[in-house]
């Protein structure tokens, strides 16, 4: 492998590593600031509780996501100098404003996580609810950076110079909105459906637990909330993909000919050299109607592109099969649950449905992945879209082999102790909470439907 | 000279790096104290220093952040020549901040047995002492001016500036710095355990003298390896600034023998703010001595000056949700109504 590979794979990598911790970031402090908000309204202790639980596992989240963070905003000047420099001045300001959002998110879940006994209730509350709107708010700028890479806007180039830079129209270019948009119900979608699942697991295995319920009730309201708008986003996303990046968009959708009313390929395997993609489902005018909401739309494939700029098709096609499966499996359940929650008007606890929530833990996050994978690599060969390739903009370093390792398995180490001590921060709490008597209010349900 | 918007981000990124300093390196001192630890109080000296950094160090880092965005935002050449030619150690750095950071929170978090709270210690604290020195050498490395760059083309190679003596007597001073630091503010936050003051007291002194022999081979050495800076410590002003740094750090040593702790913090604090500022003016205007002044690296002016009003607007967040962060946990009393 040369060293441009090793220094796109771990910028893959940091990025992969780095996402889960982000939208983490995002999603939990609207968990815990939904409950400590219960609390404050009921001055029912048991919210509070579930705060200060959900707080724990998000602090050690949280300070894996603020390092790698740093790691990949020096990453940025260390493997991609020349991009950097080229595109500084353009970029420089979502992300100087995203240095402020997440200074204040930083500051605020100081004091959220050190200051329950330091300040008043209501005080307290309103620090979470600073950590969710801030982390909103970093997550936002930074994405509109992606974006801007997706679809540049703001400058011109003149004798290979970047000139009359316009960094409002840079940040609002046309594929932040989507972007913006998909990344946030991304966070917490995959936050909502994963907590949701760890709280299910408890709940199969004791179903007074109060404590569980509780906390499966807010994570599958937030689940149940955001997958239908993380779908329609998606729905946006692949229009305005379709028309801003028509490479990217012939390769997640396995389309090398331009055709009108085109079919959508689902699965199969896209090959290059035949210009086909194999042993896929075909569903007759699909693309033009996703594409361009017309099933007579001509939808241009890849042949249009010069081969020098196609993305690696088998991948970018795969991942995003793979995203949508995971999104619609997940709107599936929320309908499921979302319909029985309407109907008993209480929080759908049949054994099934919480045991179909448990697999449906990772989705979210299979989701964000491959997503980011089908957006990255779709890019590709840009890092600029257009203007400058990704080739053109990795350091002269030679042995990145040697970083790449590095951070690869210090990451590993990582992913490794975290699961242990999150696994065991959850089991703890749930063993203490199992022998809690079933409150007057709440008593068992017999809805095992 | 005319205040160009040039000028200010530049004064606000030496802004940042003092404070990250102050706050950051601070907390990097305390992760030495703590491997440091030893005697009957050992234990509760790591305590103190745990319930001194956790609320405020998550924050107390992002300055850093913010440093290197402004840097490849506004300066975006020097950005580029500076992370190619020290990509080196700043990727050991980042190593360090992970290993650091992560090791923190799985000590809080993980089980409460002496064996496991010891492991996470040593990784802590490990790091604690070889980031900070590494952050000491690429300062040093930068400021040496064996940096050769045209354009945004790095001619001098991985390996210019930062393998030198001065660039690391530069990482030992640094790690000096944080350590001493550390241990004033720990004589205040420990106002409540005498005889855990005095320890941080003995630690602060020993740390602050021994800095002045360090601060010496810097000094000496820059004239070898670190041409130009020696040259800018020469100019008219140097002398007093020398002064200055002399009597503070005199000065924090003895306030520190008398026990006179606020004064002794003022005085680490001035000496360290001098220090940089020092290094700031001595290396001015170039950003990468002495090849690339600030002048020719910087962005467009209208980027720059949009980035002026983002900084100021930026401030109106930041600066009272600072002051609310320090009050809450640093204050002397930290009464106030509970929840749970």
């Amino acid at each position: 492998m040369s060293d441009f590979l090793f220094a796109r794979s771990q910028m893959a990598m940091s990025l992969a590593f780095h996402i889960i911790y982000a939208a983490v970031g995002m999603g939990m402090p609207l968990l815990m600031a939904i409950s400590e908000g219960r609390y404050l309204r009921t001055g029912d202790r048991g919210y509070l509780e579930l705060s200060k639980r959900w707080a724990k596992g998000t602090a050690i989240l949280f300070a894996i996501g603020a390092v790698s963070g740093t790691v990949l905003s020096f990453e940025l000047g260390l493997l991609w100098p020349k991009f950097m420099s080229y595109a500084g001045p353009v970029i420089g300001m979502p992300f100087s404003l995203e240095g402020f959002a997440f200074f204040t998110e930083a500051i605020f879940l100081g004091i959220y996580l050190y200051g329950w006994n330091r300040i008043s209730p209501v005080m307290h509350w309103i620090a979470g609810v600073i950590v969710a709107a801030s982390g909103i708010l970093s997550g936002m700028f930074v994405v509109t950076v992606n974006a801007w890479m997706n679809s540049p806007a703001g400058f011109r180039v003149e004798n290979g110079k970047v000139v009359d830079v316009d960094t409002l129209a840079a940040m609002l270019n046309p594929a932040s909105l989507h972007q913006v948009l998909h990344m946030t119900f991304a966070a917490y979608v995959a936050t909502g459906f994963a907590v949701a699942a760890i709280h299910a697991f408890f709940l199969l295995r004791d179903r007074a637990s109060l404590f569980h319920r509780r906390a499966f009730g807010i994570a599958l309201a937030v689940a149940c909330i955001s997958i239908p708008l993380q779908v329609l986003s998606g729905d946006l996303s692949a229009k305005r993909v379709a028309e801003l990046q028509p490479a990217k968009f012939a390769a997640m959708e396995g389309h090398y000919r331009t055709e009108s009313g085109a079919a959508l390929v689902i699965a199969g395997i896209p090959n290059d050299s035949t210009m086909t993609t194999d042993y896929a489902l075909k569903i007759p005018y699909g693309l033009s109607i996703l594409a361009h909401a017309d099933p007579s739309a001509t939808v241009t494939g890849l042949e249009e592109i010069p081969r020098d700029q196609w993305p690696n098709s088998l991948l970018v096609h795969l991942s995003f099969d793979i995203m949508v499966a995971s999104g619609i499996a997940m709107l599936v359940l929320a309908l499921w649950g979302g319909w029985r929650w309407w109907r008993t008007k209480k929080i759908p606890e049949g054994r099934w449905f919480l045991r179909a929530m448990v697999a449906a833990g990772p989705l979210g996050f299979i989701g964000i992945e491959t997503g980011w994978m089908v957006t990255e690599l779709g890019r590709q060969p840009w890092t600029i879209y257009g203007i400058m390739r990704t080739a053109d903009a990795v350091t002269p370093m030679t042995g990145l082999v040697v970083p790449f390792v590095s951070f690869t398995l210090l990451y590993i180490f990582l992913s490794i102790i975290l699961v242990f001590l999150l696994r065991r921060t959850f089991i703890e709490n749930g063993g203490r909470k199992r022998s809690d008597p079933p409150s007057a209010m709440e008593a068992p349900d017999a809805d095992h439907a | 000279m005319q205040i160009t918007p040039e000028l200010i981000i530049l004064g606000v990124m030496l802004a940042g790096l003092i404070l990250y300093v102050l706050l950051g390196g601070a907390d990097y001192g305390g992760g030495m104290w703590d491997l440091l630890a030893f005697g009957p109080r050992a234990r509760r000296q790591r305590e103190a220093i745990a319930s001194a950094i956790g609320p405020v160090w998550e924050a107390n880092h992002v300055w850093l952040i913010l440093v290197v965005v402004l840097l490849f935002s506004a300066f975006p050449p020097a950005s580029a020549a500076i992370m190619t030619a020290l990509h080196i150690p700043m990727t050991l750095i980042l190593i360090g901040i992970v290993l650091r950071g992560a090791a923190f929170v799985f000590r809080k978090y993980d089980a409460q047995d002496d064996v496991v709270h010891r492991r996470w210690s040593t990784i802590f604290g490990i790091a604690s002492f070889l980031t900070p020195f590494l952050l000491g050498i690429s300062l040093g490395g930068l400021a040496s001016g064996a940096i050769r760059v045209e354009g945004d083309v790095v001619l001098s190679g991985f390996v210019a500036g930062w393998m030198t003596p001065f660039a690391i007597a530069c990482g030992l001073f640094t790690q000096g710095m944080f350590a001493f630091l550390a241990a004033s503010y720990l004589t205040l936050d420990t106002r409540e355990d005498p005889a855990l003051q005095n320890d941080f007291r003995l630690r602060a002194i020993a740390s602050g003298a021994s800095l002045a022999p360090v601060a010496l081979a810097v000094f000496w050495l820059a004239r070898y390896d670190a041409p130009h800076l020696f040259q800018g410590l020469t100019r008219p002003w140097a002398p007093f600034l020398l002064a200055a740094v002399s009597i503070c750090a005199v000065g924090a040593l003895v306030a520190l023998y008398r026990r006179k702790f606020p004064m002794a913090r003022a005085a680490a604090i001035a000496q360290v703010t001098l220090i940089l500022l020092g290094w700031a003016f001595a290396q001015f205007p170039y950003l990468v001595p002495t090849g690339l002044a600030y002048q020719a690296a910087a962005s467009p002016r209208p980027v720059l000056s949009a980035m002026v009003w983002a900084l100021a607007a930026g401030s109106l967040v930041l600066l009272p949700s600072l002051y609310y962060l320090f009050r809450t946990f640093k204050s002397r009393d930290p009464a106030g109504p509970h929840i749970g």
